[in-house]
């Protein structure tokens, strides 16, 4: 299952027709204490780079854009009672919603492992 | 805040090692006068009241339709000594003016005068109907009007609005008689040009009214930057928005200069007046090409913040804008007397957006304001400014040996000094210097804002601090600065002598508690 | 200046460690253009404390205070007694000098004190939560409006034409640039509220019903209906009270089924002063609206030792985080308003309160019976709480009103003030009754309105 990453922070899985999308660790580091995450509907359209969620921590409020375009099929239900998840299982159990694929070439762009690796030590 | 013991003693104080006091703990929790005060609902009754009113006569007519409120509403009372005493000592965990020195950054934190709050109560103020006839309320009127005209006269504008309920409230009303200006003439504009050391309100201000919000950049040497904003007008930007003396503390020298390119595209500028306290008197925004201001009452014009409110914020307008003001508006007749307009059409031939609030705004403000202006006069109010200004430039001169001052360079402050957290050691931060402040006995000056300098630490100290209470505060914040260089490790805990420790904003924010529940009955 | 405490000896040292020659050098980024060459001429020079109280009381004295007269108006601003005690608490210098809490450890009086304010006005509107105020009730009317728009996602509101006409007007400023469309209407003189007429208004588009209770003619009817309605169209119900103490006898809107309850706290602590400051009051009554909200809101914490304390929180919905995203520009709360309100709430409790709405109805149907004797005079309500509607018979209201207060009496607030030249209002007078209320001052009003209208 092939994970890409933005330069927004944002991870993906790809899984077939559709893909899993959350925040990496090194977000969530920046980000501090999570207390609230605001998700998609589900039915929802996203467009690449567009505005997907909200992650809040105590005195900031970020934006989590959608790294590609898709139709939202589920969101993660247990971050409306736990936000801190995000922080102890960013890119696990912390992820934020699930989409269709509408254009594959999309995914050409993102980094992969270790290129986001690299791009993070640079920053 | 005393002047500095001139004898050199200090108290001793038994300090552990820890930084904290080593006494025993008390039964009660309380340490002699810090009193712990429980909850209103943890003390109060259902049955108990601190007012004699009739009993209910279960008998008595009733005409309320057959929506009578059975249930119990879960309200609590409290006998008149119990209600004094809880609220006195809650008052003794709050730090206010009366208490210290107060150098909170761009909220102009000076002392408030006790004859404002003796004539807000006078009964012909405080007692009178906003909708009660206006023969029998001329005087409250008359008030209106001429702090209006003092409000015009001290900026040099020719137009006020006096409702707005706030400083933000004010920002709104500016922003909307610009829309409705630009409307009249039927030019649709879409931007308002923001700087990015801006207060949130103002981008927040123009995204509610409708316009898209871009960010001007600063220069390195703190103001805005002129040539940036001259790249960007065009006949889509409405207005720009510019905070002058700036939140960096700085006069914004260009001010004419982007005034004069923003009406040559057809736009117009508010000018955010939360700083007036830096030039009142001495200098008027409308010379500066202003065509909008609010002026926030409670900062330069000495109305009680009130632990947040409620403030009060008139705007005042140019001759391009006047006719846009919001109603109601107070004017003077032919005979002396004084009408309040409600409504356009008979009276009002201007082009008002309409209304923002239910009456004519924060009497009890202005009556507190108008007092204070009287009571400093025009050669006063210049004192204030100068004294302001004065007081400032010395906190600055007297630290930027120690702190990092990104802008000291940059030329004389206005009426506050700005630091960031540069060099601080072992990972401690402008909030652990903060915290720290609370220890020495003060309320801290304004951290994290602006955002353009990383850590910012914003200190004004107002014109009604003594050269005494500034020079012990400066004693105190080099010695918390010199800790913070250092590393000082006990100032991640601080404050320790607060009435509370550092409290846990995240497990608030996670799962909110915003209001009493009563317990469980127990079985 | 008593209120300057640098001397000149002070500002030279001050001066020489700035390394400034003279004040002016401060000065030298203002352009010369701005630079005034002294004190301002038009206006005159500072004044002792003794002549400027003078100058205040010259223009107080012009008033005619409520207290000094037989004084029935109402409209959205009722005269209650205040207990003394109030007045000493607001005025403790660490209340009244305080500033906004966002140093926590050293503001918990005035945070609990709003902790607890939150939790008096949810219990009194019947709802979860509330937040730590607002403005005043009109302001917190549109805040409601722009809050249903974003929890529905639609931009249409229904305005009761029994809504108070200020706040309609201030809902319909603001929505001139959101874009929203307000739908209003004008009341209807009638007994009953039009509510089959408001109900047919709501349409699929609509995010909230708007619905004053009691509402601007002083009629309390059933907001059960409402909300069915509402909800049944995915909208939400938003109820407007503009007299709290009302809600000491009459059922909660939160209970009757209403989303998002607003009003003006006035009546409860904080006198009429000619319109402001006042307090605006906003409640939500299911919790997940809550980060929907606009306006501070004070949350139940710890501190690093385990003690209960307070904090602002959920700060992320305002403008000095969200800036240009925020749920409202607002940025500030109605502090020590919200401070009166609770010293008061309290001192009531709720037999207090309870005993103190039974007073001002017992009172205005007392008024209500002896002033619909008088010829040409009806009474349009059927119910009310302690303000209702008097139709003067073709008279016009306004010119009663102004005839009665000739007459040393402040009689109520003509609806002709409040909708100007609109047909059908003009004889129409608003008349309030509060405890301050005398059966001597119900008499002498009833007396003058007989010998104005004769």
């Amino acid at each position: 299952m092939p994970r890409y990453f933005t330069d927004e922070h944002e991870w993906i899985d790809v899984e077939g027709e559709t893909a899993t999308v959350g925040i990496t660790d090194y977000a969530q580091e920046q980000l501090g204490d999570i207390v609230f995450v605001e998700l998609p509907d589900v039915g929802a359209m996203v467009d690449k780079g567009g505005e997907a969620a909200v992650v809040e921590s105590v005195k900031a409020a970020s934006d989590v854009y959608a790294p590609i375009t898709g139709e939202v099929t589920e969101t993660n239900s247990s971050l409306e009672d736990e936000p801190a998840l995000v922080n102890t299982s960013p890119e696990e159990e912390g992820w934020f919603f699930r989409l269709t694929i509408s254009d594959t070439g999309e995914l050409e762009g993102l980094m992969d492992d270790k290129g986001y690796k690299t791009f993070v030590d640079s920053l | 805040m005393n002047a500095p013991n001139k004898s050199g003693w200090k108290p001793e104080m038994q300090v552990s090692e820890d930084g904290l006091h080593n006494g025993p703990s008390t039964t009660t929790g309380n340490r002699a006068l810090m009193l712990e005060e429980p909850l209103i609902f943890e003390i109060g009754h259902a049955e108990t009241t601190g007012v004699d009113l009739p009993e209910i006569d279960p008998d008595a007519p009733n005409r309320l339709g057959g929506f009578d409120r059975s249930d119990p509403i879960g309200l609590v009372g409290l006998t008149e000594p119990e209600t004094v005493r809880h609220y006195t000592r809650l008052s003794r965990q709050n730090y206010g003016i009366d208490l210290g020195f107060f150098p909170l950054g761009s909220c102009t934190m000076k002392h408030n005068p006790r004859l404002n709050e003796k004539v807000a109560r006078l009964p012909g103020f405080a007692d009178i109907h906003p909708l009660a006839p206006q023969q029998s309320v001329q005087g409250a009127l008359q008030v209106i009007h001429e702090l209006g005209d003092w409000l015009m006269k001290l900026t040099g504008m020719p137009g006020v609005a006096m409702s707005p309920k706030a400083g933000a409230h004010g920002e709104l009303c500016g922003i909307l008689a610009i829309r409705a200006a630009h409307t009249a003439r039927g030019d649709a504009r879409q931007v308002v040009l923001v700087p990015e050391s801006a207060h949130g309100t103002n981008p927040a201000t123009a995204a509610f009214a409708g316009y898209k919000v871009e960010d001007i950049p600063a220069t390195p040497e703190g103001r805005v930057d002129l040539e940036a904003i001259k790249a960007r007008l065009a006949p889509d930007v409405a207005a720009v928005m510019i905070t002058n003396p700036n939140t960096c503390g700085l006069f914004e020298k260009d001010f004419r200069e982007i005034a004069d390119a923003v009406h040559a595209v057809g736009g117009y500028v508010y000018c955010d007046g939360a700083n007036f306290n830096a030039i009142v008197g001495r200098v008027r925004p409308g010379d500066l090409g202003v065509d909008a201001m609010h002026i926030n009452l409670h900062k330069t014009f000495s109305t009680p913040h009130g632990g947040g409110g409620p403030g009060s914020g008139p705007v005042v307008f140019s001759e391009a804008l006047k006719d846009f003001a919001p109603l109601p508006v107070v004017r003077k007749t032919a005979d002396d007397s004084y009408e309040l307009v409600e409504e356009e059409g008979r009276k009002h031939r201007g082009q008002s957006f309409g209304r923002m609030t239910a009456f004519h705004g924060q009497m009890g403000m202005f009556t507190r304001a108008l007092t204070y202006m009287l009571s400093h006069g025009a050669d006063g109010l210049k004192q204030v400014a100068e004294d302001a200004v004065l007081n400032a430039n010395y906190v600055l001169r007297s630290l930027e040996d120690i702190l990092h001052a990104p802008f000291a360079d940059s030329g004389p402050c206005m009426h506050e000094a700005l630091f960031g957290d540069k060099d601080f050691g072992g990972g401690l931060s402008t909030q652990d210097l903060a915290k720290a402040l609370i220890d020495e006995g003060y309320h801290p000056m304004t951290v994290y804002f602006p955002l353009v300098v990383h850590g910012a630490m914003l200190v004004e100290p107002t014109e009604t601090e003594s050269k005494a209470s500034i020079d012990q505060f400066i004693t105190a914040f080099r010695s918390v600065t010199e800790r913070a260089l250092a590393g000082d490790e006990t100032m991640k805990q601080a404050p320790y002598y607060a009435p509370r420790r550092r409290l846990d904003e995240t497990q608030a924010a996670r799962k909110p508690k915003l209001a009493w529940q009563d317990p469980e009955p127990s079985a | 200046m008593r209120y300057l405490p640098l001397t000149d000896t002070d500002r030279a040292d001050m001066l020489a460690k700035i390394g400034a020659n003279s004040i002016d050098d401060l000065f030298v980024d203002v352009p010369a253009v701005a630079q005034l060459d002294g004190p301002i001429r038009e206006l005159p020079m500072h004044a002792s404390e003794m002549t400027v109280e003078r100058h205040m009381k010259a223009r107080a004295n012009k008033n005619l205070a409520a207290g000094d007269a037989p004084f029935f108006l109402g409209a959205g601003a009722y005269r209650h007694h205040v207990p003394a005690s109030v007045d000493t608490v607001i005025q403790r210098g660490e209340f009244l000098t305080a500033y906004t809490p966002y140093q926590p450890e050293i503001a918990q009086g005035t945070l609990q004190m709003l902790f607890e304010f939150q939790s008096q006005v949810s219990r009194l509107y019947g709802c979860a939560v509330a937040n730590a105020s607002m403005y005043d009730g009109s302001t917190a009317c549109w805040e409601a409006v722009a809050m249903a728009g974003r929890v529905t996602r639609r931009h249409r509101a229904v305005l009761s034409g029994a809504l108070h006409p200020h706040y309609s007007q201030v809902v319909k400023t603001m929505a001139q640039f959101t874009g929203d469309t307000i739908a209003d209407a004008m009341p209807a003189i009638q007994t009953e509220p039009d509510n089959a007429g408001l109900i047919s208004r709501i349409d699929d588009d609509t995010a909230c019903v708007v619905v004053q209770y009691p509402d601007i003619l002083g009629r309390i009817s059933d907001l059960t209906e409402l909300a069915d309605a509402a909800h049944a169209k995915g909208a939400l119900l938003v109820v407007v009270n503009t007299e709290p103490v009302a809600l000491g006898a009459i059922k909660s809107p939160g209970e009757m089924g209403a989303d998002i309850v607003v009003g003006e706290g006035q009546s409860i602590g904080v006198g009429l002063q000619f319109g402001g400051p006042y307090l605006g009051l906003f409640a939500v009554r299911d919790p997940k609206h809550v980060r929907q909200m606009p306006g501070r809101l004070c949350g139940e914490t710890t501190d690093a030792e385990g003690k209960r304390g307070f904090v602002l929180t959920l700060s992320t919905r305002e403008q000095h985080i969200r800036r240009e995203k925020a749920t409202s520009n607002i940025c500030t709360n109605s502090g020590l308003c919200a401070l009166a309100f609770n010293v008061h709430m309290t001192l009531l409790g709720e037999k207090g309160l309870r005993e103190l709405a039974a007073e001002n109805h017992r009172l205005a149907c007392i008024a209500a019976d002896r002033l619909e004797q008088i010829p040409g005079v009806s009474l349009l309500n059927s119910a009310f709480f302690n303000e209702f509607t008097l139709q003067l018979g073709g008279k016009p209201a306004r010119d009663v009103v102004r005839s009665l207060a000739d007459r040393g009496v402040l009689g109520g607030v003509s609806l002709d003030r409040l909708y100007p030249g609109v047909a059908g209002l003009e004889d129409a007078l608003l008349v309030a009754v509060t405890e301050t209320t005398t059966e001597e001052d119900i008499e002498t009003l009833a007396k003058e309105l007989e010998g104005v209208l004769s």
